[in-house]
């Protein structure tokens, strides 16, 4: 009893007080700055490993970026990735950032479907489906979920059964070998439901876009409520996304 | 000779390996697995050359450091005894080629569908067509689990055949992971997109994959890696199996119901994936390896940090480990629980981890020692006898306390890094490479084959897991159902390793 409480003592405080404050330690690849500097943009574009960047005007596609940040590495003058850890929105455009662009990521108000904020603004249950996904996102997603960044603390989590869930979390590119059963799985949670697709493998396709084993017939079925970008995608990413898609008060100005 | 006999992350020309007629190989193979606990099968895989399938067959030995390459060349059409008849290592590696290449097995006795790979050769039936194995008998009863799973893992499907609440038999089938990486290692040729698709195998071994990557292309392109790449690729390893195996211990006290052993245990996992995104940018450690160059150097400043990480992780640590071992209500669930005999292990062919928990000495890093391995320090693997849940919690432990010691070891003297420079590099003409890595699971195998122009004509990567999932499997037999989520979690296989 007492050496249970002594190591719960030791533990100290590890939950973080503010997700939205927070800052994450060391080097983060968050929101890129691209800068007007002139370079070698086609040295720039054939960089990149999954066709993220293009050129006139210079622009980076997160939803294609694996933040692997070898761009910035390459062009210090022209790319560098900020600590903004907010790379969520619900309007894939806006995953596209530009060159002499530095505003926050933020989603489309008028695209939040009205049920969303009344039904889940208190209380969201999700349920995950690694179609594809590596592990890593994965991680991440059970992460959030632990004593550090407590996602539960603003009831949300996730549950063992579609029937129990008010949305699907999907990671990875979605193998052909797994459309069905997501396919399956989707059409078990009730209405109202939500989509979110988390990290870039899913959002699309990643570094497997043109790979024949994978079929993305899915996401042309539904409306995508969510993109999260990351690779994977970093648990005050995904909490912050989906507090900004569910609560107003979240919302960035 | 039978063989070409190499070492680790050793680049031959094509021309030497010696080619068989297909019965001669067999029987060579054969021969040199024969009762022979130190030698096991690394790769087998065939590469497709105008009609024929020639195999490659790489045997590694752990007393000698040597591994034995021969090759055969069969047709499309044939119908051949296997492998697997006389020895259930080469089982997986049949079927896949079988899966492949449609090459059809007289004896194989477990000719299923591997993966239901994208490039196979029968595409009339999918992954949903799958033939498991059944027991007719109105006492026996199939719980099927999967593809996706409760919790927030990867799918795959678990068929039981069950007796009341006993397991008598578990199928497991895979593949519904597969992203096609092999082909595509073939069709993107530039080299970041290649070592973004090797930290792409499996997310949870980044470091393992990419660094066996990393050490293939440096020797098939006939470069050397200095200190300072050794330096990091040794580190982050250790560095990896210390995170994972923190999260992993957290996993099983989450399936037997431990809520103190979980949060503690799932919240040290933090300081060391925290120290990734600290030194690389990334708590997976992706962008950190690389062939040639490492774009994030190493400082003493990093070295101070991790030191204090450890004081701090290590007192609590230990707390923790000390009072999960001392419980009575945890060991009951681990003792004695999802047993792989030694024979098994041995006949199975199991890798790492899994096989050190049995009594069977398996660890790249002493057997096939590359990087700083053998070098800096002679690693002395640790090794369980009993093969049950306790052994791989209780390895799990060990092996986090002694790859502490070791990373401490290594920041004692941090080499120089140079600035991170592109250099184009190319591989030779009609190579063949092998690079094994002992990541966080076991041991991990690439291989890699250029043609008369030095592009890649086959890159084949094989996870452990792709032998363990087998040990699993026959682990649970005569457990209890309920026990299935404490065993599969304390062997914690991956599946987009195995469905690549």
């Amino acid at each position: 009893m007492f050496d249970n409480l002594k190591i719960v003592w030791h533990q100290g405080k590890q939950f973080i007080p503010d997700v939205v404050a927070e800052v994450v330690p060391g080097i983060f690849r968050g929101r890129p700055i691209i800068s007007l500097a002139k370079v070698n943009e086609d040295k720039l574009v054939e960089l990149c490993p999954t066709g993220a960047i293009s050129k006139a005007p210079c622009s980076i596609n997160l939803g294609k970026c694996t933040f692997c940040g070898e761009c910035a590495i390459q062009f210090p003058e022209k790319i560098a990735f900020t600590k903004d850890n907010k790379l969520s929105t619900n309007q894939l455009d806006r995953l596209i950032i530009k060159e002499g662009e530095d505003s926050p990521i933020v989603l489309n108000p008028a695209k939040i479907r009205a049920e969303i904020r009344k039904t889940f603004g208190n209380s969201l249950k999700l349920r995950s489906v690694s179609a594809g996904g590596d592990n890593s996102c994965e991680w991440e997603l059970t992460a959030s979920n632990n004593v550090q960044f407590d996602m539960s603390r603003f009831g949300i989590d996730f549950v063992a059964s579609p029937r129990h869930a008010d949305g699907i979390v999907i990671t990875g590119p979605i193998t052909e070998n797994m459309a069905e059963p997501l396919q399956r799985c989707y059409n078990a949670i009730p209405e109202p439901k939500i989509i979110i697709l988390a990290g870039t493998d899913a959002i699309s396709g990643g570094i497997f876009a043109d790979s024949p084993a994978i079929d993305r017939s899915f996401l042309s079925k539904y409306p995508v409520d969510l993109y999260i970008a990351g690779n994977p995608v970093h648990p005050l990413t995904f909490i912050n996304g989906v507090l900004e898609l569910t609560r107003s008060k979240y919302m960035k100005k | 000779m039978k063989y070409l006999t190499i070492h680790n992350n050793q680049t031959v020309n094509i021309k030497d390996i010696p080619v068989f007629t297909y019965r001669e190989f067999l029987e060579e193979n054969i021969v040199l697995l024969k009762g022979q606990a130190k030698k096991h099968c690394v790769n087998y895989f065939g590469v497709n050359d105008n009609l024929q399938i020639k195999l490659y067959c790489c045997i590694a030995d752990d007393d000698t450091h040597e591994i034995f390459i021969n090759s055969s060349i069969i047709n499309i059409a044939d119908s051949i005894p296997s492998l697997s008849a006389q020895n259930h290592n080469f089982e997986k590696f049949e079927r896949e080629i079988h899966e492949n290449f449609g090459i059809k097995y007289t004896d194989h006795p477990w000719l299923k569908p591997m993966r239901y790979a994208n490039n196979r050769a029968n595409k009339q039936l999918g992954i949903a067509d799958y033939p498991f194995y059944k027991a007719d008998s109105e006492e026996l009863h199939e719980v099927g689990v999967g593809p996706i799973h409760a919790g927030i893992i990867e799918p795959g499907h678990f068929r039981f055949i069950c007796n009341g609440e006993q397991i008598l038999h578990l199928e497991i089938q895979l593949g519904y992971q597969h992203r096609g990486i092999e082909q595509l290692f073939l069709q993107k040729t530039k080299l970041l997109e290649r070592a973004t698709l090797a930290e792409n195998i499996a997310g949870d071994t980044t470091v393992g994959h990419t660094s066996a990557f990393s050490n293939l292309w440096e020797s098939l392109c006939d470069v050397s890696s200095d200190k300072s790449l050794q330096f990091s690729r040794t580190l982050a390893l250790e560095l990896e199996r210390i995170a994972i195996h923190t999260g992993d211990l957290a996993a099983i006290c989450a399936d037997i119901g431990y809520q103190l052993g979980n949060s503690v245990f799932g919240r040290l996992r933090t300081p060391i994936v925290n120290f990734f995104q600290e030194w690389g940018g990334n708590r997976l450690a992706k962008g950190l390896i690389r062939p040639g160059k490492i774009n994030y150097p190493f400082t003493k400043e990093l070295a101070q940090r991790l030191k204090e990480i450890f004081i701090a992780y290590e007192r609590d640590f230990n707390e923790m480990a000390d009072k999960f071992f001392s419980l009575p209500s945890v060991l009951s669930r681990l003792e004695k629980t999802g047993i792989v005999s030694y024979e098994e292990a041995l006949e199975i062919g199991t890798v790492g981890m899994v096989a050190r928990t049995c009594g069977l000495n398996r660890d790249i890093r002493s057997s096939h020692p590359s990087n700083l391995y053998g070098d800096l320090f002679n690693h002395e693997p640790i090794i369980k006898h009993q093969g049950d849940v306790y052994s791989r919690v209780k390895l799990r432990e060990e092996e986090i306390q002694q790859s502490i010691l070791y990373c401490k070891k290594l920041l004692e003297n941090i080499p120089e890094f140079n600035k991170a420079e592109n250099t184009e590099i190319k591989p030779g003409n009609d190579k063949f490479t092998l690079s094994l890595i002992e990541g966080w699971r076991g041991e991990i195998c690439h291989c890699a084959i250029t043609d008369e122009q030095g592009n890649l004509k086959a890159y084949k990567i094989k996870d452990p897991s792709h032998h363990n999932w087998m040990a699993l499997a026959q682990s649970v037999r005569n457990n209890e159902i309920s026990d299935f989520p404490v065993c599969n979690k304390s062997f914690n296989l991956s599946y987009s390793g195995h469905d690549l």
